[in-house]
């Protein structure tokens, strides 16, 4: 025994099993967040059963999708009121979507295995994804247009997947108007709105000007009709067919095709057709727009916004952190005072995000902000610009937070370049100043874009201080789009980790989000894998390039 | 003169043997440079005492001494490189072209451009080869195309270094090996074409082949520069240099020609460290 502990062996297990503790918890939160992910776009089965409980009149008809089954002592189910036989020790329950939620009031609900009937697996069984009100499941009986059944039975399906896709053809005609060009009139109205504004602070209104104004407003506004008019014709078309179907308790409901952004017979449907659905979905979630507040529909302006933040942000960093780290390693003269400056620099990086938050919005908002928009924004007053939160300030607060790291990794890199290298340089008669530009610095890149890394990765995951600097629940508007100046670094942005937080635990159907938030983390993770991997990819070539022998 | 010491006689009858060259005097030669009561403090260290010495033009002078004697140190002098040094307080002055280096009003890069400097590891750039020889036209702000192609042409030539890298001249000179990158070092500083060339034990990180090839270079090379060596290797010293200069804890102790100073050494601690009878 003493003889193993001299050895030295028992460092190398501890050493060992501390490794492999932490690779199982990575490895498992990891496997989880795929799980998990990847499992929410599977088309699953959905059954049908009756239930009854005890005590009750007449068995209920129950259509679902089983989400999950648990196990719970009996016990436990007395004292929570169900009426469970004494003798029972376990009892099985299944929590089971049921959608339907504007038809029922509830789209989800717990149901105990032994009241349970027979599970039967219809194959006409449809589950419609609607623009609101969640999914909705039934049997299709008839289709409608105007009113009128023009198919039944074995021609419904064909013929309503065939009307489907014309009402969804509608639809993006619609959304293109909507969102494309009556968002452009709307910016241009906006913009006549504040030249106006402008004219009128500045009192270089004149007559001509007015009439101009209004001239260009009654352009925008005929403008404006015209869309609206061929919006509501697009309106009118697509509200033509709809669709009856049978729910479970045997009501029958009427759906407008409108309504609908697709349909789907899980219980029809063959593996391949269901890989097909499965990898169509995932495409949909990533580059669909979000609806039901957030909780249906996909996550493309978050994703949209995480990367143009980081983007920005590395933009900002960079330049600031490199400069810095030349200056504190190669100029600065070392003593005391340096040292506290370095000292409080790495300090920083400890620094609760939240905090960067609060001082972002104090002093960059609303201080830096607000002089912005009495400087160059008067027009748009009291509707703040920059002095509201945005894109900019979020970028700019996650890049004070990330700075550090960036310090700290070029300090390094500059730290590890050999002095044989500078004193070659100047021995051929360069200066301080030549010899850093030319030689030094392009040899610390690799170092630099480590630190670019660690910024990239610690800033996609942040949300504290973003819900105080720019990012939103919901924004209406993409910050890059086709209205100059094409970038809007003062609008307000969408961001994955906060979309995590507001599905997860702000939204009001908790049991529909559970999944979204899954996928969503799963997306964030790969958004920071991919970005990472960019960004890797370029300090390899960069090292390859910068390669010392024997390095 | 002190009378022939055996010992010493014996090993410079194999350092010099077939030699042909003749014994000459400083006083015969052109001046480069002079050092007149150099001092070097480091701190409250004084690594160098009162060095004087005339450097004769076109020739290659050699010092020696144990580690720690301020050879490198006062090698560094020539070219202002202790000034990267923090503490570091020179006292005395070097004189080149009858100006005082360490005067105020001297510039240093220009300094640097006249006497080039070659380290004890090879040090190209993370740049082509190419790059790395133009590196230091490009500071004069030379960017003519033709201009550049011919001096690195030349300069790589003169270290005999054209025939193994003139295919790939723009990949990495990190590609090359020890000895070629030690001669491409040396191009580099030959081709801003300076006066004075300080080595600074060329050669003590080489293969011996390299180091053969490093040591006919010295002999071609003092042709047009003055070259001044540092080397811990006194075979070296004996075959390369005209002059050599034994120094030790911060003094000169002897300064004569080298097959002079080999074969009958004035000093009885030139002789010891010679006969490696020192330490």
């Amino acid at each position: 025994m003493k003889e193993w502990w001299k050895s030295g062996a028992p460092w190398i297990w501890l050493n060992g099993g501390a490794v492999t503790i932490s690779m199982i918890m990575v490895f498992g939160l990891l496997l989880l967040i795929l799980v998990r992910g990847f499992g929410n776009f599977w088309p699953h089965g959905i059954f049908e059963t009756t239930y009854m409980e005890p005590g009750a009149d007449a068995p209920v008809r129950v259509i679902g999708e089983l989400r999950r089954s648990e196990t719970l002592t009996g016990e436990a189910m007395r004292s929570a009121g169900v009426d469970i036989p004494e003798d029972q020790v376990l009892v099985e329950r299944h929590l089971v979507k049921m959608g339907n939620r504007d038809v029922t009031g509830r789209d989800f609900g717990y149901f105990i295995d032994d009241f349970m009937d027979e599970w039967r697996y219809p194959e006409d069984i449809t589950v419609l994804e609607r623009r609101e009100w969640g999914d909705f499941l039934g049997t299709p009986l008839r289709l409608l247009e105007n009113d009128v059944t023009v198919a039944v039975g074995d021609s419904l399906w064909p013929e309503f997947q065939q009307r489907l896709e014309r009402s969804n053809d509608l639809f993006d005609e619609i959304r293109r108007i909507e969102r494309g060009a009556i968002g452009n009139v709307n910016f241009r109205i906006e913009r006549v709105r504040l030249d106006e504004r402008r004219a009128e602070l500045r009192g270089t209104t004149t007559p001509e000007l007015e009439a101009q104004f209004a001239q260009r407003r009654a352009d925008l506004e005929a403008e404006y009709r015209v869309l609206e008019e061929r919006l509501n014709r697009l309106y009118d078309d697509a509200a033509r067919d709809s669709l009856v179907l049978r729910v479970a308790d045997g009501q029958e409901v009427t759906v407008r095709l409108a309504d609908i952004v697709k349909a789907w017979q899980p219980n029809n449907m063959s593996i391949p057709a269901k890989v097909g659905f499965y990898v169509s979905d995932f495409f949909g979630f990533i580059f669909g727009y979000p609806r039901e507040a957030n909780t249906e529909g996909g996550i493309f302006p978050a994703i949209f916004g995480t990367v143009v933040m980081v983007l920005v942000m590395s933009i900002i960093v960079t330049p600031f952190g490199v400069l810095a780290a030349i200056y504190l390693r190669e100029y600065a003269k070392q003593g005391a005072l340096l040292k506290t400056i370095r000292i409080s620099v790495y300090n920083l990086a400890g620094v609760p995000s939240i905090v960067f938050g609060v001082f972002g919005l104090g002093f960059f908002v609303y201080f830096v902000g607000g002089q912005i928009d009495q400087a160059f924004y008067p027009e748009a007053l009291p509707a703040p610009t920059f002095g509201t939160p945005g894109l900019f300030w979020a970028s700019l607060t996650l890049a004070l937070l990330t700075l550090p790291v960036v310090i700290v990794s070029t300090e390094e890199g500059l730290a590890r370049i050999p002095s044989t290298i500078r004193e070659g340089s100047l021995a051929l008669g360069a200066t301080k100043g030549e010899t850093l530009w030319k030689v030094v610095v392009p040899l610390a890149t690799p170092a630099m874009m480590t630190g670019l890394i660690l910024a990239i990765a610690r800033a996609a995951g942040e949300v504290a201080p973003l819900m105080l600097v720019g990012v939103v629940k919901l924004a209406p508007t993409l910050p890059i789009d086709g209205n100059f100046p094409f970038i809007h670094l003062e609008r307000k942005i969408m961001h994955m980790g906060f979309h995590i937080y507001d599905v997860g635990f702000q939204s009001p159907h908790a049991e529909a989000a559970e999944q979204l938030v899954y996928a969503t983390a799963l997306i964030l993770v790969l958004l920071i894998v991919v970005l990472n991997l960019t960004a890797i990819t370029i300090r390899n070539h960069l090292r390859e390039k910068y390669r010392a022998e024997g390095d | 003169m002190s009378q022939r010491n055996p010992a010493a006689s014996s090993m410079s009858a194999g350092l010099f043997e077939g030699s042909t060259r003749t014994v000459r005097s400083l006083a015969d030669e052109e001046i480069a440079i002079s050092v007149e009561n150099l001092d070097l403090y480091y701190g409250d260290t004084q690594a160098l005492k009162s060095v004087s010495m005339k450097i004769p033009k076109q020739r290659v002078t050699a010092f020696i001494g144990p580690s720690g004697c301020g050879k490198s140190t006062l090698l560094r002098c020539f070219n202002r490189m202790n000034d990267l040094v923090d503490g570091c307080r020179i006292e005395g002055a070097i004189n080149l072209h009858g100006a005082n280096i360490y005067d105020r009003k001297t510039d240093v890069a220009e300094l640097r451009r006249q006497v080039g400097m070659v380290f004890q590891k090879p040090n190209p750039f993370p740049k082509s080869i190419y790059e790395n020889v133009a590196y230091g036209l490009r500071l004069q702000g030379v960017n003519n195309k033709r201009v550049l192609d011919e001096v690195v042409e030349r300069s790589i030539k003169a270290v005999g270094l054209w025939d193994e890298v003139k295919d790939r001249l723009q990949s990495n000179a990190f590609g090359l090996s020890g000895g070629q990158q030690q001669r491409l070092v040396i191009a580099r500083a030959i081709a801003i074409e300076p006066e004075v060339i300080l080595l600074d034990e060329p050669t003590s990180a080489l293969d011996p082949i390299s180091t053969a090839k490093i040591e006919e270079l010295i002999e071609e090379l003092k042709e047009k520069y003055t070259i001044l060596i540092v080397t811990h290797n006194m075979q070296q010293a004996a075959r390369v240099s005209d002059y050599t200069a034994y120094m030790y804890l911060g003094e000169l102790i002897e300064y004569a020609d080298t097959m002079h100073l080999f074969t009958n050494p004035r000093e009885k601690a030139t002789e010891d460290y010679i006969t490696g009878r020192y330490g």
